[in-house]
Formats: C-alpha cells, sequence, structure tokens
C-alpha cells in the first residue's frame, strides 16, 4: 500500500476496455503497416482467383518465354512453365491463406476451450487434459502431418488441422496458466457466490481478461503454420498441380536454382514479409496490451542535481535531520506531477518522530526520498535534506549508499520483501555487518547471533539457520530490523513497520522499537496510519494531507487539541474511541490524488468548518502555540469546539 | 424470533490436506448462530480460520465435519443449484477492493449479472435497480457505464457492496470489508453498513482482525484462535470484561490512541512467547504454547466450553480464576475509558 508507485494519473487514466485497446494498438506505426499489409493480402485472396480464373488450371504458357527475368509484360518474371509468376502468387495466395485460417481456427477451437477448462475447473478436468497435451507434445509432428496427406492426398484441410491439433496443446498451455492467478481472483469468488454459471463465468470474466495473451500466441501460430503451410506444399503434399501455392512456387524455383535464382525470390520474399508482418504484429498487440499497466523504466537519480537550490547551503545546527522545504514529482501523462510539496520538519538524536496521513497524502514519498529510494522515476525537484552535515537531495548515488544501511537504515511494510529468499537470514545480517562495518567473518557471525538475541529471538542459532520463508511476519520483521541496525545508525525510518502484523505482533514489535531507541539513543522516523501506534510509540508528529504537512506537533497536544480540521476528524473516526456510537463521525469525500489538488486549502471541500476564504489563498502554516503548528485559517474554531 | 437462526454452524470442521502429514485442521469444532437483523463479529488473528469459516459457508471449502444450516435447512455441500438459488439471500462482500472487480467490465454489467440467476427482469428494470442500488450506496448512477480502476478503494468497496446487496440478500458475509482502508473512508463503509442493515433488515457475518472495529458493529463476538472458538458473547460484555486471556492479548496489543492511557496500559501488558512450535497437540488448548497462565492441564486437556454468569461461552480451564486475578476480568475497564 505505502511503499507502491503513488498512481499519479488515476483520474485522468483511460478505462482498460477492449475498445480503447484497438485505439491503442492502431497508435504504433508497426500495427498500422502490418494490419495494412495482411488486409491487403486478404483483400487478394477474395479477389485474384475471381479475377484469373484460368491460372488454376494452366499447366503451361508460353514454353519458349520460360524462366525470364521481370519484364514489362511479365513483372515478376516467368516460371519454369512459362506461367506468369505475378499472377501465380496472386492466385496462390487464396489458398495459402485458407491453410493458415484451418490451422487457427482447429487451434484456438481446441485449445481455449480446453485450457480455460483445465485452469478453472482444476482437478480431474486439468489433469486429463495436461496429460493428453503432454502425449501430444511427445508424438512427432512431422511424421504424423506425412502419414495423414498419404491417406488424404493433397488435402489442404486434413494437412492443416493436422497441424492445428499437434499445435494446440502450446497454445492450451498458455492458456491454462493465464487463466490460474484469474481464478483465484476475487471477482470470481463473488461471481461464483452470485450462483452465476460457470460457463458465464468462463465467458464474460475470463475470457476477456486473457484474450491479449491468446492474439499474441494467435499471430504467432500464424507465422508458425504459414511456415508449415508452405513447407508442406513445397514438397507437393497440400496441393495438386497445376493449381498455384507459394511453397510449390518455391519447389519450382528450387529446381532450377543455379541456372535461375531469381525464381525462388518473389514467393520466399513474400513468404518471409508476410510471417515478419504476422510477428511484427503479435509484438505490437502485447505492448498495446500491457501500456496501461507497465511501470516506466526507472530513471536513476540524474534530475536529483537539479534541484533548486532555494533553501540554504549549510546544515542548520542541532537536529539529527532536518528536511526543509522537500518536494518531489512523479512523471505524468502529460506533465510532472507533484506528490509531495514543501514538506519540512526535523528529528532530533534519540527521538520518534510520527508522519501519519491516509494513502496518497505523500507520506511514505517523503520516507523513500530521505533516503534516496524513490520508486519508479520519481526525484526530488526542490528543498533539502540535511543528514550528518550533507544535503542527501543533492548526494550522488555513492554517497548515498555510503549513508543508507550504515548511518540511516531503512525498514519496510513488506519483512518478506525485504529479505533475500535464497540465503539464511543469518548470512544476510553477516552481510550487511562486514560491509558497512567491515568486521571479519567470524566477529560478524558472533555480532550477529548477538543482533538476533537483542530481537528477543529464544534461539537465536537456530534463527540465523532458517531461510526467510520459513519466519512467522512478525520474526520476518525482527530480522528485518536486526539487519537495518547492523551499521548501528543514528536513524532509523520505518515505514508502516507493523501494518501487515497481526496485532499482539505489532504489540511485540513496537516494544522492540520503543526498546532500541531507549537503549541505542537512535531516532526513529515512522510513517503510519495508525493512530494507536502513534500514541504508542512517538514524541513528536507529523500530519500530512494531499502531499503537504497540515500539522505539526508533540504528541499529547496533537490528541489533547487537534488544530487542524484533518487531524480532528481522522481522530474521531477511529472506532476505538467510540465503541458505544451508532454511527461514527467521518469525513465526507476522499484524499484528492495528486494533480488534482484544489486551490487554497486542499481540505476546505471535505471540512466542515470550511468557509469561503478558505478556497481562495493557499494557507500558510502557523504556530498558535509553541512547538504546535497548524495549516488552517479556522483552527479557531476547533479550539472553541 | 423465529424458532431457528438464519444461519447456523454447528461444529463445524475444515480441513486441508498436507503432503505426507495429517490434514491441517483450519477449524475445528466451530459453533456459530446468526439471528435475523443480527451481526455476529468473528474476530482473530491471521491462521485463526475466519476466512475458512466464510468459505465454508459459501460453499468454497467443504466441511469435514459438522453442518451449515440457512433458515432452517441443511446447505452443507449443497449442490450447485441449490447455491444458486441460495444466492438470492446469501451474499458475500470481500476484502480487497481492488480484486473484487473485474476491471474489464463496467459497473453496472457487474451489477447487473448479480440479477441474472434470478429471473430475467427487462432491460429497463435491470437499469433502474442499478441505479438506485449504486445511489443508496452514494454513489453516483453514472457510474454503471465507467470501470473499476476509475474508483478509489472506498468506492469501489461501495460498489462491492452494492453488489451483494442488488438481489436483497438476507445475510451478508463481510470479510474484513474495512481492513484495507483508510481510517476516514472505513468509518464511512462502516456507517453505510449500519444505515443498510437498518433499512432492509439485514444480517452481518462480519469478519475482522480489528477487535474495535467489530466491537463498534456487531451484538455479538466470536473470539478465534487457531481454528477453535475461545470467546462468545455479547460484544460489550466480551470486549469490556474479556474472559479467555486470548482475548485479554489480543485488547492489550491494540495500542489506544491516547498516549498517556497507552503509557499506562504499556506497564500493564502480558508478554506472550514470541517463538511458537507450529504444531500443538489437538487435546490440548490450543492457546496453551502462548499462554501466561497455561498450566499441565491446558497442555494436555482441550478445555469445556462453559457458560459464565454474563452469557459468554469461554473454553479455559482457568476462567474463573482468570475472572479474580486484579485486571483481568469485570474491573479491567481499559478500553472503555474515554479521552
Amino acid at each position: 500500500m505505502s511503499t507502491s508507485v503513488p498512481v499519479v494519473d488515476r483520474g485522468a487514466k483511460p478505462s482498460g476496455g477492449n475498445p480503447r485497446f484497438f485505439r491503442r494498438l492502431l497508435r504504433r506505426p508497426v500495427a498500422i503497416v502490418c494490419c495494412a499489409y495482411l488486409a491487403v493480402l486478404v483483400g487478394v485472396a477474395i479477389v485474384a482467383p475471381i479475377a484469373m480464373p484460368s491460372v488454376n488450371s494452366q499447366n503451361a504458357g508460353d514454353l519458349f518465354g520460360a524462366n525470364q527475368l521481370p519484364s514489362w509484360s511479365h513483372l515478376l518474371g516467368t516460371d519454369t512453365l512459362g506461367r506468369d509468376v505475378l499472377s501465380r502468387l496472386l492466385v496462390g495466395d487464396r489458398v495459402t491463406l485458407v491453410g493458415v485460417v484451418e490451422a487457427l481456427v482447429v487451434v484456438l477451437v481446441l485449445a481455449v476451450p480446453l485450457g480455460l477448462a483445465a485452469g478453472y475447473l482444476g482437478g480431474w478436468t486439468d489433469r486429463v487434459v495436461t496429460w493428453l497435451a503432454d502425449l501430444t507434445f511427445s508424438l512427432p509432428a512431422v511424421v504424423i502431418i506425412i502419414v495423414v496427406l498419404s491417406v488424404f492426398p493433397t488435402s489442404m484441410l486434413a494437412g492443416m488441422a493436422t497441424f492445428g491439433v499437434i499445435a494446440a496443446p502450446g497454445l492450451m498451455r498458455v492458456v491454462r496458466s493465464a487463466t490460474l492467478p484469474i481464478r483465484e481472483e476475487l471477482y470470481i469468488k463473488a461471481a461464483e457466490a452470485s450462483g452465476l454459471s460457470r460457463t458465464y463465468i468462463l465467458t464474460r470474466h475470463i475470457l476477456p481478461r486473457i484474450a491479449g495473451v491468446v492474439i499474441v500466441q494467435a499471430s504467432l501460430l500464424a507465422a508458425v503454420a504459414l511456415g508449415v503451410q508452405t513447407g508442406l506444399a513445397f514438397l507437393k503434399l497440400l496441393v495438386a498441380d497445376p493449381a498455384p501455392s507459394w511453397g510449390g512456387m518455391v519447389a519450382d524455383g528450387t529446381s532450377v536454382l543455379l541456372l535461375h535464382p531469381w525464381l525462388i525470390i518473389p514467393p520466399g520474399a513474400t513468404i518471409a514479409v508476410t510471417m515478419l508482418a504476422l510477428s511484427l504484429l503479435g509484438d505490437a498487440v502485447r505492448d498495446a496490451a500491457v501500456e496501461s499497466w507497465s511501470a516506466p523504466v526507472r530513471t536513476k537519480r540524474a534530475a536529483a542535481k537539479a534541484a533548486p537550490a532555494s533553501a540554504g547551503t549549510t546544515p542548520p545546527a542541532g537536529a539529527l535531520l532536518t528536511v526543509q522545504h522537500l518536494s518531489v514529482s512523479f512523471p505524468g501523462r502529460e506533465q510532472d506531477v507533484r506528490v509531495v510539496e514543501d514538506v519540512s520538519f526535523d528529528v532530533a538524536a534519540g527521538e520518534i518522530v510520527g508522519i501519519v496521513g491516509e494513502s496518497g497524502c505523500g507520506k511514505s514519498v517523503t520516507a523513500a526520498a530521505i533516503v534516496g529510494l524513490l520508486p519508479g522515476s520519481g526525484r526530488i525537484d526542490g528543498g533539502s535534506i540535511w543528514f550528518g552535515g550533507k544535503d542527501l537531495a543533492r548526494a550522488s548515488e555513492a554517497e548515498l549508499r555510503k549513508v543508507r544501511g550504515r548511518t540511516i537504515a531503512f525498514v519496510s511494510q513488506e519483512p518478506m520483501v525485504s529479505l533475500d529468499p535464497a540465503y539464511r537470514v543469518g548470512f544476510q545480517i553477516e552481510e550487511a555487518l562486514r560491509r558497512h562495518r567491515g568486521l571479519s567473518r567470524a566477529a560478524a557471525r558472533d555480532r550477529a547471533l548477538e543482533l538476533l538475541r537483542d530481537m528477543h529471538f529464544v534461539d537465536p542459532g537456530a534463527v540465523a539457520r532458517r531461510y526467510p520463508h520459513e519466519l512467522s511476519g512478525g520474526m520476518a520483521q525482527r530480522v528485518a530490523i536486526a539487519r537495518a541496525l547492523a551499521g548501528e545508525p543514528e536513524l532509523l525510518i520505518a515505514d508502516e513497520p507493523t501494518t501487515a502484523l497481526d496485532v499482539t505482533v505489532q504489540a511485540e514489535i513496537l516494544e522492540l522499537i520503543r526498546e532500541l531507541q531507549m537503549t541505542r539513543q537512535m531516532a526513529v522516523l515512522v510513517v503510519t496510519h495508525d493512530w494507536g501506534v502513534v500514541a504508542d510509540l512517538c514524541d513528536r508528529v507529523v500530519v500530512m494531507y494531499a502531499g503537504q504537512i497540515v500539522e505539526r506537533s508533540d504528541v499529547q497536544s496533537i490528541f489533547d487539541t487537534p488544530l487542524h480540521p484533518y487531524t480532528e476528524g481522522l481522530l474521531a473516526s477511529n472506532p476505538h474511541l467510540e465503541p458505544e456510537a451508532a454511527t461514527l463521525p467521518m469525513i465526507p469525500g476522499t484524499v484528492p490524488p495528486p494533480g488534482s489538488w484544489p486551490a487554497g486549502c486542499r481540505f476546505s471541500a471535505r471540512c466542515r468548518y470550511a468557509v469561503a476564504a478558505c478556497a481562495e489563498l493557499e494557507v500558510a502554516i502557523e504556530a498558535p502555540y509553541q512547538g504546535h503548528e497548524t495549516r488552517c485559517i479556522r483552527y479557531g474554531q476547533l479550539i472553541k469546539a | 424470533m423465529s424458532t431457528h437462526p438464519l444461519l447456523s454452524v454447528d461444529h463445524l470442521r475444515v480441513e486441508y490436506p498436507v503432503r505426507n502429514r495429517p490434514p491441517f485442521r483450519a477449524v475445528d469444532d466451530v459453533t456459530i448462530a446468526i439471528g435475523p437483523r443480527e451481526t455476529v463479529g468473528l474476530v482473530g488473528e491471521s491462521g485463526s480460520g475466519k476466512t475458512t469459516i466464510a468459505s465454508a459457508v459459501l460453499g468454497f471449502a467443504p466441511a469435514a465435519a459438522g453442518t451449515i444450516a440457512f433458515d432452517g435447512e441443511d446447505i452443507t455441500g449443497a449442490a450447485r443449484d441449490r447455491r444458486r438459488r441460495l444466492s438470492a439471500s446469501l451474499q458475500v462482500v470481500f476484502q480487497d477492493p481492488y480484486s473484487s472487480l473485474n476491471p474489464s467490465r463496467t459497473i453496472g454489467k457487474t451489477l447487473s449479472e448479480t440479477l441474472r440467476p434470478h429471473g430475467s427482469p427487462s432491460k429497463s428494470e435491470v437499469a433502474e435497480q442499478v441505479a438506485s442500488i449504486l445511489e443508496r450506496v452514494g454513489l453516483d448512477p453514472g457510474a454503471a457505464d465507467r470501470y473499476p480502476n476509475q474508483f478509489s478503494g472506498g468506492q469501489r468497496q461501495r460498489i462491492a457492496i452494492a453488489r451483494a446487496l442488488i438481489v436483497r440478500p438476507r445475510l451478508v458475509i463481510c470479510d474484513e470489508p474495512v481492513s484495507s482502508l483508510d481510517l476516514s473512508v472505513q468509518a464511512q463503509v462502516l456507517n453505510l453498513l449500519r444505515s443498510l442493515q437498518d433499512e432492509l433488515g439485514l444480517s452481518y457475518l462480519f469478519i475482522s482482525h480489528d477487535l474495535a472495529v467489530v466491537r463498534h458493529i456487531s451484538m455479538r463476538v466470536v473470539v478465534l484462535y487457531r481454528g477453535r472458538v475461545m470467546e462468545a458473547g455479547p460484544a460489550a460484555v466480551v470486549y469490556n470484561h474479556p474472559a479467555h486471556p486470548y482475548t485479554r492479548a489480543l485488547l492489550q496489543s491494540a495500542p489506544i490512541p491516547n498516549p498517556n492511557l497507552q503509557r499506562a496500559r504499556r506497564t500493564s501488558r502480558q508478554r506472550s512467547t514470541p517463538d511458537l512450535p507450529s504444531t500443538v497437540k489437538p487435546e490440548s488448548c490450543q492457546f496453551a504454547p502462548r499462554c501466561p497462565w497455561a498450566v499441565d492441564v491446558c497442555r494436555e486437556q482441550q478445555p469445556p466450553e462453559e457458560l459464565t454468569s454474563e452469557g459468554v461461552f469461554v473454553a479455559c480451564h482457568r476462567w474463573r480464576e482468570f475472572a479474580a486475578l486484579p485486571g483481568g476480568g469485570a474491573d479491567w475497564s481499559g478500553p472503555r475509558l474515554r479521552l
């Protein structure tokens, strides 16, 4: 939730329906060219045999004019029997395309229903279908097609249908494995719970979701079918003379290859271009299909140095970490989208500061920016982050690497994700110790066990020998904290460290963090949405809303007298505080997404104290009390209420 | 109240096969009854079997023992046809509002398909019903033509509620419906569920890991641990006077949003052993390895379910002694304290 890339264009994104998909596809020049070429082939296949009815039965042309190079009377020359190459190529188009379509239809008719059934129904259906597919895989394809064609000589349908049957298991497996994850989606369960029939679920819910995969595979299969079809025609197994086919024309050319090499070029080139068109179309279809959800490639911190020197260039005295006027942007569809704007706060040595807010308010992005771990291609485009006399907002990747893990440690919401599944946890802690502290192998091993003991593991040795998947969520989070502490950091940044954990486990982790802060005088910056965690852990609190800080205070005052309506509303909507009430006090509406922040006070539209003035001017932060600041012009009303 | 409850789960056991080992008992001997217009909360941590109970009621997980009856009729292992008819009265709202809506179908299609198995109303009737249910859950009727990715998590959860309610069911299973929502949106959805219950006479089986949320919405609460019922009774009693050490551990672990109270609470919190054995003997108290009050009998015998004077069923060998402990029973008023 909090570690993911913020959805900067949630409002502007077009829906992912099928009509949009084709529009996306046709934005690609390659796709347009391929589609146009294939459309021409289809047109020729329909028109040519009608326009030139004699070509199919033409046994020989002008025998004296055989094997000619292109000329005005024969644009592509003549073949070994003096027939016009161009007209044979055009008329042969139909039989070629028909063969490809026959193969495709057989593949799709077999593979899609079977794959869907195997993936969705599972159990016996899956076992039988997979077994049959494996059996087909083991068959010698070419031999079988040739045997079939010896029974049905020159039958295009028999040949290509056989090919279709043999090729179907490949697509069937793709369909099956695409269906498996969709079967687990909750909307399938919801549809089942609604009593909808299996056929309905398969055709309306699952099929549209796997259509992209099927289209890609089908276009690739078409290319393969074309190759097989021309190969069989080359062997004169599919088309009886004198009817033209592309493969047959290649065979004709091959017979006089040394004397007249030109003859194989027109059919050969046509076959190659058609196969290329089919494959490229498949690629374009895939790209268009994933475009809507694939993340942009991460650009390294190249832009970070462009941060304007708006803030002072000398480190402020006093605090361990000082964030000044920090702004963070993510590239959007048209322009960059601000996600964090003008955020300033500091953390003193040994202090626990909480950043509170709902998702989409920029709290996780703020935490990630401090250690230079912004997701995707987010970048710092203003402000400074002073830590240990250095401005981390302007630091190079190499400088950041020195700070990260050594003086600033980072613990994320998903402990399992942060541990490498391939290594024992003891080794992972030792590795961090050796890198950050330069310990020897033996010293690192002892220190790792010591760290695990500090995490209250009863048998640290046994834990060190385990792999991450052998740990429960709470144990994994304690291991992740142990590894974060390897560099003896002065500051621990914890992004929702207990959100994914059970409440009894959460209590252990919170206790552990507090204990570490006391025994090591370590500062902690904790990002959370849970007021209970704030109350339990923090000395001071920063409340964020829509990318801004709206309130800053010591922890007790914020609970006793919140000075921003958002803070007040959030606190009140907690069912912890109103167990008896029939309805919970609530804030109407939702957090506006980045990019569509309203003018003036960003909370004004949801605020029960709002007056006309609130929406007019940008509200500055002010401090009604010593150490308690708010971004609200009506805070007086809150004190009265 | 009628003679039989709307939903009654009787001594339910659900098992999952484990390779080369005896099957894993996800739910063991669980009995729950839900009356008309009643909300029963099912609370427990991960692995407590709360979602498995929901799956069994919905027919996704087969019962290894015990029965499930809806409106007096046994629906344990009901056939597809019976399930289809049942879906007119029994619906579900899932936790994840992102996965529970098909991204390639418009909201209108998602809502109207729920009506399909129950007669075939005309197009205009369907459109009317879709519009009215959308309005009822607080969304613009124009939402019907849009796709799920144009809605926020809270709005999606409203849509999921609308999908469940469009057939006018009698019981809705809510599987962690607010767990993935932000605090302000969580309050909106809880209030919506409450007002819909009053208006439509719904019953809820409300599953959550958050005791405060369950307490707020439920009339009765069932506390589960490792597939067994630890404690079950009126929500206020269970919340204010926990009879079982596990319930108390749950309550004390959830930090109170008040720094002073939380500080005081921290010092009195009981510690439980963090490193757990992965298996516990079936014929013992499942909580015994973590329980600070566990004695030999807890590790040897399964505690019987006993009824306290306050109408709470508790499965603990030592609940009487526990109730007499300072801070263990009625005088423990932690969560009732206000700011």
